[in-house]
């Protein structure tokens, strides 16, 4: 990549970069990223950053993938501590209280210089941008984002005797297909799964949040994991699996469970909308992808990656940085990124790229995630954010696992979070 | 530390074993050594069969293609390559130093320092993740092979071992030397060292497994792939949450385990010996 | 030896020791310092000094059911691990060490595993494991039984992550025995059969005993697995579910990495060193007063 140093700047990146930047002096930017599903994404990222390079010749990008969110969040604060801070990186959109609170990362309102980039500013849907968003500044630009949506088997809906062009509405109608399709293939085939390692706080969410619930206050200050909607939430997941024997016991693992839904042994999987390609790769059968059913409202919260610009780095840095990841975040790109994966076109005019619009046609799966995120709700996100997931992460699988009542198991990740959020209150 | 260095000597007395207890010792070692085989057949096939077995499923070498694709494994092969070596080389210049300090000269406090020299034998780096992180830090040895492997170099097992075959070396061996006009260093060179071929021969094969294999400090330690040793590499690549297909996992776990799983079944009895030797790791 | 002579001696001595008392200083004694001293303060909120708090965090730390949970778990762990796979090392050892048929490559089986790293033999293992499509419940469900959810179960996953560790480490501790099992003079079996001496009371009457010191040493060595060994969680169970499989440096790990609490981290820290100095004394005390240091 570094070979292409001596090739002429094209007009496009010295539109970009301003007359300031036309020497030859070529800017080097470090970026963490994670990936957190199936397939071969790094080769995704490598390819798109090359493709960058050539286009912008005295700009060099060394894409680091570091593991999963959590790993990835650890390697970039630790290069930070030891002073060999990355200038921009793919993180979790809910670590933003985390990095203001180590002062890491600056907001894209104070790098903006043109009204065209304010525009782009204000190009991705509002609903991916809530978790970047603190005191009305945006730090985090959305880039590999999802919502959780619902996968079903159509093949083993028919087989079950079902229409296998209907996914579930509601929680009674899942529970009652999956105890259905479980029965009917004689307790060779689990009705639906729910992965509960991983993310479980996450998919917690979900139940909550279609039971009218939100689990924390706008400032990630206090979170609401006790109240009556939010155990009513918890009691229906446990339900699948004790009342209605349509979910298997214990904890299900969130990285197995696509090798599950393509081995058929379960016929609906809840999972990341990232997981779509790879599903769409590997599946012999015919499938289907639903929005998540409703209790009184439909609803997912998003997740996955933003990108943050790091404090540390030079303003020129910086504007090579924003300048990268405009470009990653371009409708033609974020179309691309989208059928590569299966994540979301982070803005509407991504869906209105021919090559998306043509991919949706052919593919309806995809735009799925899309037409959720009108019921979508930020992810959890506080301070503290750690050991908060964890205290619901292990409210969750305490109640699945039988350990504890649903009530029990979230009243005491209310203390716990309580206990760990006690020095923000304001 | 206190074992026999024996092994095998040839002319030994065998009792036979009856039975069922040959049968009992044959199935458990089958079932030891399945795991293994069962990484291999899934690495070689392709991934539909992971789970079900078929004898004359297609062979396949894609997975070892994919896995090779995915991540920089051969990155990952020259960190722990360098890694390994410099460790070990590290480690027998200043454990022989120290050693040789302990087992011939008169250094005030010599037992009490030992003593000291041998807590390392129980606070070993990963216990003090967080401090030794700082300190690498603050050293400016994060993501650096160096940083992985100076924590390690000062092995106060290896200058025990070492202490140990110095002192059975006889001093007249030594005066010999010194009558020729050898200087303190010329000694050890000439004289301690190559007497104490075995030992540095066990250590380094423990040292060498025992570096491979290490994780948790490399993970702590290393941000990208530049220093990733092949177990942190491995570590980041099959993390169940990527949910990465099983053949190709098998694939790259044989891959980080190939050379040293050669180099085990070539020299099975060196290692074995080593191992016995050295005692503790 | 003149006097000045000595005094050069001691200097060179000095010398020589110099690098290994400096890297020991900087990666052992330093942060054990500094990580007891870590655990008497508490890290200022939003840009305030440390202040210090004493005893504060220990209190914090016994009033932490995660913490009392993380070390029981240890200690089944330790207690699951180390007697099964002491027995099993001796088991596989008077095997080998007997008449057997192909016994270069059952020696070869029982010891291969000890050479893989912990994140690989955890590779392998999650395939067996994992329910509905892994091996284990593959092999249950063809016998009619119904599966386990052997990572997902707290009751059952911390029995699991045993197994494995019992396996991977069996093979290593029978290498100790069958050396300890051949340095054994044959006269004394000779002389048994002749008394007409069973087997089995051979076996706990003279094998055993005289197999005592590797026992310890063994043992030893176990003590220090179970504490310092935590690699394969992070691919199994990441401590999960609900900490059922957690042990005190992974949790040591969770605290300094994932939730950036160095304090609390470093107080676990300061409970596994004592662990570790208890298992140091018993192993100065007991198990050298066999072995010679001079």
């Amino acid at each position: 990549m570094r070979s292409q140093f001596s090739c002429a700047m094209t007009a496009i990146a010295a539109a970009l970069l301003g007359a300031g930047h036309a020497s030859a002096n070529s800017v080097d930017l470090t970026m963490y990223y994670p990936v957190s599903v199936g397939g071969a994404l790094t080769e995704v990222v490598d390819n798109l950053v090359e493709e960058f390079e050539s286009e912008h010749p005295d700009i060099n990008v060394e894409a680091i993938y570091a593991g999963n969110y959590d790993d990835t969040r650890v390697r970039a604060m630790s290069a930070m501590e030891a002073g060999d801070t990355p200038q921009l990186s793919v993180l979790f959109s809910i670590d933003l209280y985390e990095l203001i609170e180590q002062n890491a990362i600056v907001a894209f309102d104070d790098l903006i210089e043109t009204e065209e980039e304010q525009a782009w500013l204000e190009s991705f849907y509002p609903g991916l941008m809530e978790n970047g968003q603190l005191d009305g500044k945006t730090y985090g630009i959305p880039f590999q984002r999802s919502t959780i949506v619902l996968f079903w088997n159509k093949d083993a809906f028919e087989a079950a005797g079902l229409d296998p062009e209907t996914p579930p509405e509601n929680w009674e109608e899942m529970a009652e297909m999956a105890a259905t399709v479980r029965e009917a293939s004689n307790g060779e085939q689990w009705g639906v799964m729910v992965p509960s390692t991983g993310y479980p706080y996450w998919m917690f969410q979900a139940f909550a949040f279609q039971n009218g619930h939100r689990l924390m206050s706008d400032d990630g200050t206090e979170v609401y994991f006790d109240e009556p909607a939010a155990v009513e939430a918890l009691e229906y997941w446990v339900s699948l699996a004790t009342e209605h024997n349509a979910m298997p016991d214990g904890t299900i693992e969130w990285g197995t469970l696509r090798q599950n839904f393509i081995e058929q042994s379960t016929a609906m999987m809840w999972h990341t909308t990232g997981n779509l390609t790879a599903v769409r790769n590997e599946a012999n059968f015919d499938f289907g992808v639903a929005m998540l059913p409703m209790k009184t409202q439909r609803g997912s919260p998003t997740g996955g990656g933003n990108f943050y610009i790091f404090e540390d780095a030079s303003e020129e840095e910086q504007r090579a940085a924003m300048t990268f990841i405009r470009w990653m975040t371009a409708p033609e790109r974020a179309a691309a990124w989208s059928i590569e994966t299966g994540y979301m076109g982070v803005s509407p005019a991504a869906y209105d790229t021919d090559a998306l619009q043509r991919y949706v046609a052919e593919f309806a799966p995809a735009a799925v995630a899309r037409d959720q995120l009108e019921h979508g709700t930020a992810e959890l996100s506080t301070y503290q954010g750690g050991r908060v997931r964890r205290a619901l992460d292990n409210a969750v699988q305490a109640a699945l696992t039988g350990q504890m009542s649903p009530a029990e198991a979230l009243s005491q990740a209310q203390r716990e979070a309580d206990a760990a959020l006690r020095r923000y209150a304001r | 530390m206190n074992t026999p260095a024996t092994y095998a000597p040839r002319s030994r007395f065998y009792y036979s074993l009856p039975a069922l207890e040959t049968v009992a010792a044959w199935m458990l070692a089958v079932i030891w050594i399945f795991p293994l085989l069962y990484a291999f057949w899934a690495a070689f096939h392709p991934s539909e069969f992971m789970v079900n077995f078929e004898l004359f499923a297609p062979l396949t070498l894609d997975n070892f293609k994919n896995a090779w694709a995915q991540a920089p494994f051969a990155r990952y092969y020259l960190n722990t390559f360098a890694l390994v070596t410099g460790v070990v080389v590290a480690q027998f210049v200043v454990c022989t130093l120290a050693a040789f300090a302990f087992a011939r000269f008169p250094i005030p406090g010599k037992n009490l320092l030992f003593m000291l020299v041998l807590i390392q034998l129980f606070v070993f780096p990963e216990v003090l993740i967080v401090e030794n992180y700082r300190i690498a830090s603050d050293l400016g040895l994060i993501n650096t092979i160096t940083g992985i492997g100076l924590p390690y170099v000062a092995s106060a097992f290896g200058i025990f071992l070492l202490r140990q075959t110095f002192k059975t070396i006889p001093r007249e061996l030594e005066d010999a030397a010194r009558i020729e006009g050898c200087n303190w260093l010329e000694i050890l060179w000439k004289v301690y060292v190559p007497l104490a071929k075995p030992t540095y021969l066990a250590y380094g094969l423990v040292s060498i497994s025992h570096h491979w294999n290490n994780f948790l400090w490399p993970l702590v330690v290393t941000n990208s792939v530049e220093s990733r040793p092949l177990t942190v590499g491995l570590g980041v690549f099959s993390a169940p949450e990527t949910g990465v297909n099983w053949a190709t996992v098998s694939a790259a776990t044989l891959l980080s385990i190939a050379p040293l799983l050669v180099a085990f079944l070539l020299f099975q009895r060196q290692f074995v010996q080593s191992f016995l030797r050295a005692g503790i790791r | 030896m003149n006097l000045n002579a000595h005094r050069t001696m001691q200097l060179y001595g000095a010398l020589l020791l110099l690098p290994a008392a400096l890297l020991l200083s900087t990666f052992a004694y330093l942060p054990t310092i500094t990580t007891v001293i870590n655990s008497l303060f508490l890290p200022g909120f939003r840009g305030e000094p440390a202040a210090f708090v004493g005893l504060d965090n220990y209190r914090v730390l016994l009033d932490d059911p995660t913490f009392w949970k993380v070390a029981r778990n240890n200690l089944l762990y330790a207690l699951g691990t180390i007697p099964t796979s002491i027995a099993l090392a001796l088991g596989m050892a008077l095997f080998v060490n007997g008449k057997l048929p192909g016994r270069g490559l059952v020696r070869m089986a029982y010891f291969t595993p000890t050479i893989l790293p912990m994140i690989a033999a955890a590779n392998i293992w999650m395939f067996f494991y994992a329910p509905q499509i892994g091996l284990f419940n593959k092999l249950l469900g063809a016998l009619g039984v119904s599966g386990v959810n052997w990572l997902g179960d707290p009751s059952v996953a911390l029995g699991s992550v045993i197994v494995m560790s019992v396996w991977k480490e069996a093979g290593f501790f029978m290498i100790f025995y069958l050396a300890a099992l051949q340095a054994i003079p044959p006269e004394l079996k000779e002389a048994a059969d002749l008394e007409g001496t069973r087997r089995w009371s051979f076996f706990w009457r003279v094998t055993f005993p005289l197999l005592m010191p590797t026992t310890l040493f063994v043992l030893i060595n176990a003590l220090i697995n179970a504490v310092r060994v935590v690699d394969h969680l992070f691919i199994l169970t990441k401590g999960g579910p609900n900490n059922a499989t957690n042990l005190l440096l992974y949790y040591v790990y969770e605290n300094a990495f994932s939730f950036f609490d160095r304090t609390m981290a470093a107080t676990i820290t300061v409970v596994i060193l004592l662990v570790l100095a208890v298992v140091a004394t018993l192993k100065f005390t007991i198990l050298d007063r066999r072995t010679h240091y001079q």
